[in-house]
Order: C-alpha cells, then structure tokens, then sequence
C-alpha cells in the first residue's frame, strides 16, 4: 500500500494541475476552501476561483450561470451543506437543464468527526443518487480521486464528487492494468464465497476485512465501487452469480446509498442475499473520527461479521 | 425614443398580451397576473434593448435573459415567438403535454431560453455566474434578470445580491416587477420586504426605478443602467398586476388562476381592442 493522503488533497492538487490545460475550469466554495482544498485551486488561478462565502444556495445557482455561459464549475463545500443544504438548487438549476456543473462534498460521512451530528453527512449519496441524470462519485484513495477527477472534467454533465477528510492509504496505484472508468467498479481481491462491495474509505477497511475473512477460511471478493451511479451493474450480477451473497459498505446511511443501488438492482435480476453496511439510520456523534467511526461498527471487523452474516444466509 | 418606436412596442405588447391571454385559456392554466404586468418591459427588453440573434439562440457573445419569476411564461414565450425563436402558432402548445412550452421556462426545450427557472431566487443566482463567466472571459455581453417582488422574500436573492456586488457585475441589470401583489395577497401583508431601494443599496447595488408601462421610460431606465460601472444595477419597476384586464388589475387572486370562458371572452375583447385602437383599424 502506499501513502497515506486524503481525497479532499488530491481533489485539490488535481484540479489546480488540470486547470492549467483547461481555461474553461472554475471553482467555487462556500468559505470552506481549505477544508475542501479547493483553495489549491485558487491559489494556482486566483481569476477563475470564486469564494462565495456561507452562502451554498447562490453558491450552486452560481455554477449553474457559469455554465450555462461556457464554463466547467466545481463547486466545494463540506457534504451537508453542498448536497444537503443546496439540494434543491442541485435539482432545479443543475441537474434538470443538465447543466456541466461538478458538485464536490467534503468531509462525508461520519469521518468529519468531533463536529458531530450536524455536520457528518450520511445522506448525500441518496439525496445526489435520486436525482434523474446525476453521476454520483466517491473514490477511495488519493490515486483514484486524481483519476476521477480527470475523468470528471471529460464528462459533460452535473455530477457529485465526495471527498474524505481523513488521510488514507493508497490502495488503487499499485493495482495492475488499473483504469478509471465512470460507472465501473475495481476488482480488488478475487474471491468466491461472498463478495463485499464498497466505497471511499471503507475500500481499505474491507481489504482488511477480507484478510480477517481469509484466516477463517471465507474467500471474499472485494471491488471498489466508486461510483455509485451509475453502478456498474455487470460487475455486481457477476458478482451475485459468482459467490451467491453480498455485503455493501459504504460511510453512509444504509437508507438510500450504495447499498440500496446494489440491493435494488439485484432484487430484479437476480435476487442473492445483499446485506447493508453502513450507519443504522441514526445519527452521528462527536468524537475523535476513527473512534466515531468504530462506535458504529464501520470498521474491518464490522464489515467481516456482515460478511460471515451473508454467508450464513446463503445457505439457507 | 422616437415615437414611432413607442408605438411599435406598444403594438408587440399588445400582441403578445392577447397570445399570453389564449395560452392561459386554452391551457386552462398558468400566471396571467405577473405576465401582464411585464409585459411591455419583456418587449422593449425584447425589440429594443438586448443584443440578441434569433438565428442563433446558444451565440456566445448575446446579452442573456433569466426570468428568475419563472411562472411568467406567458410573457416570455409570446416574446420569443414574436421575435422570430419559433412559430406563433407553438404559442398555443402551452403547458400541454403533446408540446414543449412547458410551465416554467425549460433551455433545453425553448428556443431563446437562456436559463431553465421556476423555483423562486434561482435564476438570479444563475444570472450573477453568467455575469461572472462574461467577465472572466473579458466578453461586453449583458445579463438581464427578472424577479418578482414577492421573490426576493427568498433569502436566495439576497446571496446573490451580495455575491453581484463583491464581483462589481456592472454587466448584470435585475429588474424587479413591483406589483405589490403576491399569490397570497398583498407583498405588504405576506412579508414586507419594503424598502427595496434602501435594502439593494445597502448590498452595493446601483438602484433606478422607472414606470413598468412607460416605454420610453423603461428604455431610458435600462440605458442608464449600461452606463453604471463597477456596480450591479437592480431597477425597481413599479407596474399593475394584471394589466390591460379591467377586472384583473392589482387583483392578488389572479396571480396564478386562468379565466374561465365567459371571463375569457372579456379579457380578450379588451386586449383585442386594446391592439386594434393601435393599429388603427
């Protein structure tokens, strides 16, 4: 594995290095720039980044007119505030013209730690996820995010990005023949008993799972679901016909994220046990992030007991 | 302004209030109230005042129009038709499923639309990054919005408000439909948002205001705004909802309510007459 960085960097990095090659690039945020380290940005093309301070509503609406005129928008905040806070200017003046807007959420899920409950974002997938058109995009590990974000600036199209606070290992750059494509997931271990499927940081966690599982004789397939929408629905049929039980992990709700995407595609074609793994439909809470995190289970261990638990139920 | 000019606005508002009254009517739906008070703004804004192509509505380089009151259709779409974007004759495929005139103006159905709007204190938010994308990209394009005066009780405008002044968006020009009517009575009532002069210059607006059925005024109006720099211009325009229908002026009920057949053949006698008396006949 290899360095340990957050998203929400490369994220940055990123788009300031692309924003060379594409003038028509611009970037926003809502006075949470280096949080979302969309100040990277800013520093490198002072004239194409836009600082709309605590205001998501008209941060949104902004991007939208930006491009409608020609542009290529990202607009920053943390995850409540970018998909919460604005949705409804997401739905209306963005994802209903389908107008080129990338919208990025910082700080999701639970690991935005001892801010607590109001500002840990466990439903941005859903809320992203159920509007008609709308890319939903959430990479797990520095490497993965640069490529994203580069496949992103290709798509014409509104989309959602999520970032991570936390610094992360690397897993994706040391994948032979890794390619990033939009709507594909990444086969991380090959395995034939259960396959676990995941997101953002629970990607490292599940490896790590799939190690626990390993030692107990459980063969665990994992893939890097990264974008949530589309899913790559090839992959998770192959995935219900080839080890017959799933389990979902992602730093969300268990209503409405990627474990209901992958539930409710198979339950049409293929119906195999999928078990959610994610927050129970609670709220967070303060704490250091990790131990927020462990507090509900979204840790290697919790993910290989739902494992052990899909297992079981395929057998009956 | 020429007085031949005059007229001939007069003679487009005219035209485009009987085409907003049938829309209404056949639709059995839709925003009488709101459209007509705009009406003869949306023709000069339409025939005289901005840069704009009909050949080429996605041009780079046109002056921009968001009808940040998106339920004012039937002032907008009649315009576009007149000035050439599609068929008179689509007019009547308003609000109807078999057509693409859909309630709220839709960019990617409408030719001349420049902004999908509908929900109350977007498209001011979307005219300031227009207005933003034409100054990074150095362009002397202007932006026009149009926003009603119960819409700026959304806290959305406001944003925007500061957002246009930080950005000295002298290039975007909003005007403000001052009827004093919303759907649920009078402004006043409903949520004062009085004074609107004093309230945009505090957010560093340049303020004008000017007769919403004045056409040489609003021609005048919207000329001094080009001439104001660094600063966003909001123009406060005073008008009666529901002009030119004796019985639905400054009448809050006929915010969104379509007439029915006998209330109909009425009002489109009195718009009808209103056009044949300027056109002589």
């Amino acid at each position: 594995m290899g360095e340990k960085l957050a998203t929400r960097v490369a994220y940055g990095r990123t788009l300031a290095k692309l924003g060379y090659d594409h003038p028509e690039i611009v970037a926003l945020d809502a006075d949470l720039a280096c949080s979302t380290m969309s100040q990277t940005f800013g520093d490198a093309h002072p004239d194409r980044f836009f600082n709309m301070g605590i205001a998501e509503a008209n941060m949104i609406g902004v991007a939208a007119g930006l491009a409608a005129a020609g542009k290529k928008p990202y607009a920053s905040s943390f995850a409540m505030f970018a998909a919460g806070r604005a949705f409804e200017q997401i739905r209306n003046s963005v994802a209903y013209p389908r107008l080129n807007v990338k919208i990025v959420g910082s700080h999701g899920g639970l690991s935005v730690g001892e801010d607590g409950a109001t500002h840990q974002c466990c439903e941005d997938f859903a809320l992203m996820r159920c509007l008609p058109g709308m890319v939903v995009c959430c990479p797990c590990d520095a490497y993965e995010m640069e490529q994203a974000v580069k496949a992103l600036v290709d798509y014409e199209g509104p989309a959602y990005l999520r970032l991570g606070r936390l610094a992360v290992e690397t897993v994706t750059d040391a994948l032979p023949n890794y390619s990033f494509t939009l709507g594909k997931g990444t086969l991380l271990r090959a395995g034939k008993d259960v396959t676990i499927i995941a997101n953002g940081m629970m990607v490292q966690k599940a490896l790590k799972a799939g190690e626990i599982l390993a030692a107990e004789g459980i063969d665990a397939r994992i893939i890097d679901m990264h974008t949530v929408k589309p899913i790559d629905e090839e992959m998770v049929l192959q995935a219900a016909k080839e080890t017959g039980a799933i389990v979902v992990s992602e730093e969300h709700n268990i209503v409405g994220g990627l474990g209901e995407a992958v539930a409710g595609y198979l339950s049409g074609v293929y119906p195999v046990p999928v078990i959610r793994h994610g927050v129970e439909d609670v709220f967070g809470c303060s704490g250091k992030a990790e131990k927020v995190l462990e507090y509900f289970g979204l840790s290697p261990e919790g993910i290989a007991a739902k494992a052990r638990q899909a297992v079981e139920a395929k057998r009956k | 302004m020429e007085q031949a000019k005059v007229h001939q606005l007069a003679v487009t508002s005219a035209k485009a209030r009987v085409y907003a009254m049938d829309m209404v009517h056949k639709a059995a739906s839709g925003h009488i109230g709101g459209s007509l008070s705009a009406m003869d703004l949306m023709a000069v804004l339409y025939f005289d005042e901005m840069n704009i192509d009909p050949a080429r509505p996605r041009w780079e380089d046109r002056d921009r129009f968001v009808l940040s009151k998106g339920h004012c259709t039937p002032a907008l779409y009649p315009m576009l038709a007149l000035r050439g974007y599609f068929p008179v004759e689509r007019l009547m495929e308003f609000r109807a499923l078999d057509g693409n005139l859909s309630g709220h103006p839709d960019m990617n159905q409408v030719p001349g639309v420049d902004m999908s709007t509908g929900s109350l204190g977007q498209g001011i938010s979307a005219a300031v990054g227009m207005a933003l994308a034409g100054k990074v990209d150095k362009k002397d394009y202007r932006i026009y919005a149009l926003l009603g005066d119960g819409e700026v009780e959304e806290g959305q405008v406001w944003e925007a408000a500061m957002a246009a002044a930080k950005y000295h968006l002298d290039n975007l020009c909003a005007i403000v439909d001052v009827n004093g009517l919303q759907i649920d009575g009078a402004t006043a009532d409903v949520m004062p948002s009085e004074p609107l002069d004093q309230k945009f210059a505090a957010f560093g607006w340049n303020v004008l205001k000017m007769d919403g059925h004045d056409y040489a005024a609003i021609s005048d109006t919207l000329a001094q705004a080009r001439t104001c720099k660094d600063r966003p211009t909001v123009i406060l325009m005073k008008t009666v909802k529901g002009k030119g229908v004796s019985f639905m002026e400054n009448v809050a009920g006929w915010h969104g309510k379509a007439p029915n057949d006998e209330q109909y053949a009425v009002a489109h006698a009195e718009l009808a007459a209103a056009l044949e008396e300027l056109e002589g006949r």
